[in-house]
């Protein structure tokens, strides 16, 4: 009897399990236009002012997982041929919460050849990471993504 | 020991795209940090990073305290001339440091 009750638990908890996994997937992905905290918000106004910034032609690497937020590997990478007629200018790098929302601001001529970037960064919190291209034309790209942090960047640590 | 490291190919073809790597020995202190007695360590973070290739800017980068500790920066560049890089980092309490690195291309 006991035995039985176990296992219909156990069963009960994978379905919810994997059912919150299910859920969550599309919460991420159908609100790119999330709202996020106020500092991030007026972070990227700072850099777009009124513009228009689309999703896509970005490209955000960084591990899903992160076991020590003092030094997380990051690459962006933006699609663009780099000619001098068309040519990434700049990338953006924001965080959501960390006590500061910059990363990085990435500035690139037409010499550039190839409009990546890659460094290591400081993760406070399990929080998404957000990346806007400004292009040679004018317009805006991002993207984001989200990263968990185990042990998190010790910004209030004594020392 | 020298503060900076630099790797960039040493010949290359003309035209040919080229990944620069650097890596600059810094603390890169956020300034969020608290001593036992409760006082702020100061800010001490390198703010800015630039790269010239025979005097014209092929890449440059603002830093934030969100940079982990000794900046590892890693970027590209299309080789059309043999020449010098000069790269310079610039951060709090008047910390500035530059490096360069030649390259020779067919």
């Amino acid at each position: 009897m006991r035995k039985q009750d176990q296992s219909t638990r156990r069963r009960f908890l994978g379905l919810a399990g994997s059912a919150a996994v299910l859920g969550s997937v599309p919460a991420v992905t159908l609100r790119p236009a999330e709202a996020t905290p106020a500092t991030l918000a007026s972070a990227i106004r700072n850099v777009v002012g009124g513009a228009v910034v689309r999703t896509g032609k970005v490209k955000l690497d960084l591990p899903p997982l992160v076991e020590n937020g003092n030094t997380v590997p990051m690459t962006v990478s933006v699609s663009s041929p780099m000619t001098p007629d068309e040519y990434v200018k700049s990338i953006h790098v924001f965080n959501e919460k960390n006590p500061q929302p910059n990363i990085g601001n990435y500035y690139f001529g037409p010499l550039a050849g190839r409009a990546q970037v890659s460094t290591r960064i400081r993760l406070a919190d399990s929080q998404k990471i957000v990346a806007i291209a400004r292009l040679s034309d004018g317009s805006f790209w991002s993207t984001s993504t989200d990263v968990v942090v185990t042990l998190a960047a010790c910004t209030d640590e004594v020392i | 020991m020298p503060s900076a490291l630099i790797n960039v190919p040493r010949h290359a073809k003309r035209g040919e795209i080229i990944e620069i790597k650097t890596l600059m020995s810094h603390i890169m202190e956020t300034g969020y940090r608290h001593t036992a007695n409760g006082d702020v360590v100061p800010r001490d973070i390198i703010t800015s990073f630039s790269c010239r290739f025979n005097g014209a800017e092929i890449f440059r980068a603002d830093l934030f305290p969100a940079v982990a500790a000794n900046p590892f920066i890693t970027f590209f560049t299309v080789a059309n001339d043999s020449g010098k890089f000069e790269f310079e980092w610039i951060g709090d309490k008047g910390f500035a440091e530059t490096a360069s690195a030649s390259i020779t291309v067919e």
